[in-house]
């Protein structure tokens, strides 16, 4: 089992709120995605989970026990860190033992553990080596093991990928959900990349200076966010978001499209602009467009898009896929 | 080619440094040499043996060559190893102090506690300390044996006066010269606890490593570095260790090897012994280098 309620987790240090105020329940064997800008909190909540900071006040419930003045150890977590924190003098094998042997587990049983780990995660051979002797997927891998080992109830990650390279990145990326997928294990994982939290996420927690925003699947939050915060965070390119006077038209303070979601057209679309900038990725074009008072919107067009910089264009916006928030931020229905 | 260029006027550049530097060394060290092989005595009548008459010298070459005679009458000599031994107790327990007292006074001082940063400027005092000043403080005011703190402590409780530098002298050296270097031990190790990795303690924390374990398996490998620079340091200096005994009058008990290296030169007028001493001093030096290097020099590497 490995089920997590947070209900009205707060964290102060001083006068500095962290988190005014937190409520969720993650279910066993879901994959969570805590994602927000730096200092919103994310990593926080993390470490408030993993027992690593304090409550200042709320509750927390692993598998319906209150466990908020438990210590780290015995909440039955484990945690991957961003930096790895891998112990640097010991060799592999004693880094991903070092737990159990911690717990007082037989050394026949901590074998058996650590050479099935090491299979897993393709580490069999680098078993005597040190931490500073590997790269730095396979450092990542460690971390990964000495967590794995343990048979936590929920594993922390906390921004594990961010030191990698971009291609190491995908495929630890691919890695990790496949691990999950074989361990059914819980997992939350923290992150500022949105790509990771759409790709990997069974639920995605979106937060904004302590504020869970959103909580939903990566598609609900990508079609249906709730506030102009998610609209804008959620997606790359990012959503065009209109003010002034094309938004009142709209009956809405804000006005968000997707880039896929505007259509090119000869005349008499709902604004008109010229290009700016067009960017070729071969099966998608982004055109910048630059339409006066409404701003400067993104549009996806075909990959073989032939418009060039001071082509004037009429843009058409697909009525079903428009959202509108009011002056809060909030989505109007 | 211009490397090659820039590369040669960096050697005329350094040229002048390297060369004073060299001389600096090179030249006592050779005199040191040459006097260790003459019957060179200041109460000789005659001062033919010395270098400054290489003349009168060369007359009374066998009058004034000693051959290795300075050496085999150092190394027979009972004084020797008294001292031999002085210098290396001193060395092993002044280490054993400076590195346990200095790893406990860092783990204190690595708390947070209010007025830390005053606290670690009074540790830190003993070290701008002269040794000579030190020493007459410590033999007139902390270890006397009637007007002493250390006494008045130990008489207030009703055992009596210890006369440190009468019944313990190599103890009381040991005592005074530690009490100089645990703030040098104190400091390297507190920087070097400063350093410990955050996500490490908390990585431990999760593993659920106990206080004690934390210590042995985490913090003892951490310092195994900074501790290693200690020693080979320290070492280095309390094979020197010379004021302090001097100014206490310690002498003639706990004298080390420079001790005896003075008592050679500076008392008894025996400057070819003397020097003689001096160059045994210094192999004996490097033989205690080597095997410091062999027995914990591999923590130095990457």
């Amino acid at each position: 089992m490995g089920t997590i309620s947070l209900r009205n987790v707060r964290k102060a240090f001083g006068d500095a709120v962290i988190i005014p105020g937190a409520d969720l329940d993650i279910e066993h064997g879901e994959f969570v995605v805590f994602v927000g800008p730096s200092g919103c909190g994310k990593s926080t909540l993390l470490r408030l989970i993993a027992g690593l900071e304090d409550l200042t006040s709320g509750l927390i419930m692993i598998d319906g026990e209150d466990v908020s003045d438990v210590p780290p150890a015995r909440r039955g977590l484990a945690m991957v860190f961003q930096s790895y924190a891998l112990y640097p003098h010991m060799s592999v094998r004693n880094n991903i033992a070092f737990g159990l042997k911690m717990a007082g587990m037989p050394k026949e049983e901590i074998d058996a553990k650590v050479t099935h780990a090491a299979a897993t995660l393709n580490l069999t051979d680098y078993l005597d080596r040190k931490p500073r002797q590997l790269s730095g997927g396979q450092r990542q891998r460690v971390a990964i093991g000495r967590a794995i080992v343990r048979q936590p109830k929920c594993f922390l990650l906390d921004e594990p990928l961010s030191n990698l390279d971009a291609a190491l990145r995908v495929n630890m990326r691919v890695e990790i959900m496949q691990l999950h997928r074989q361990l059914d294990a819980t997992m939350i994982y923290v992150t500022h990349d949105q790509v990771e939290a759409m790709t990997m996420a069974d639920r995605i927690v979106v937060l904004n200076k302590g504020e869970i925003e959103q909580v939903g699947s990566p598609l609900d939050i990508y079609n249906k966010p709730n506030s102009v915060f998610v609209a804008g965070f959620i997606g790359s390119p990012k959503m065009n978001l209109i003010t002034g006077p094309l938004a009142t038209k709209f009956s809405a303070t804000t006005l968000g499209i997707r880039p896929e979601h505007v259509e090119l057209l000869a005349s008499a679309g709902d604004v008109n602009g010229s290009i700016v900038l067009t960017e070729h990725l071969g099966s998608d074009s982004f055109l910048h467009v630059d339409c006066g008072e409404a701003g400067r919107l993104t549009v996806r067009a075909a990959g073989d898009y032939e418009g060039k910089p001071g082509d004037a264009v009429s843009l058409g916006f697909d009525r079903a896929r428009i959202h509108r928030f009011d002056s809060q931020g909030k989505v109007l229905v | 080619m211009a490397t090659q260029q820039t590369r040669s006027i960096g050697r005329i550049a350094v040229a002048p440094s390297v060369i004073a530097l060299f001389l600096w060394m090179i030249v006592p060290l050779a005199m040191t040499i040459w006097f260790s092989f003459l019957r060179y005595n200041l109460l000789d009548p005659n001062p033919a043996c010395s270098l400054m008459t290489p003349g009168a010298l060369m007359d009374e070459a066998n009058r004034c060559l000693a051959g290795t005679s300075n050496y085999t009458y150092f190394l027979t000599d009972p004084a020797f190893f008294k001292a031999m031994r002085n210098s290396l107790m001193l060395v092993f327990w002044v280490l054993v102090i400076s590195v346990t007292g200095g790893t406990m006074l860092a783990l204190l001082l690595d708390q947070a506690i209010y007025g830390r940063n005053f606290v670690r400027l009074l540790v830190i005092a003993p070290f701008f300390v002269m040794p000579t000043v030190s020493a007459l403080v410590w033999k007139n005011m902390m270890m006397h044996p009637v007007q002493g703190f250390l006494a008045w402590i130990t008489k207030s409780l009703g055992l009596g006066a210890i006369d440190w530098f009468a019944h313990y002298p190599m103890t009381a050296i040991v005592i005074m010269v530690s009490w100089q270097w645990l703030p040098f031990a104190t400091l390297i190790i507190l920087t070097a606890l400063q350093s410990f990795d955050e996500e490490q303690k908390e990585a431990a924390q999760m593993d659920g490593t106990p206080p004690i374990s934390f210590f042995w398996y985490m913090v003892i490998p951490h310092l195994a570095r900074p501790v290693t620079v200690v020693i080979l340091i320290e070492t280095i200096f309390l094979l020197n260790v010379f004021a302090e005994i001097y100014v206490t009058g310690s002498g003639g008990r706990a004298g080390n090897l420079p001790f005896l290296v003075y008592h050679y030169g500076l008392l008894a007028n025996d400057i070819g012994g003397a020097s003689a001493g001096g160059i045994i001093a210094v192999i004996l030096a490097n033989i205690v280098a080597f095997f410091l290097m062999r027995m914990i020099g591999k923590n130095l590497e990457a």
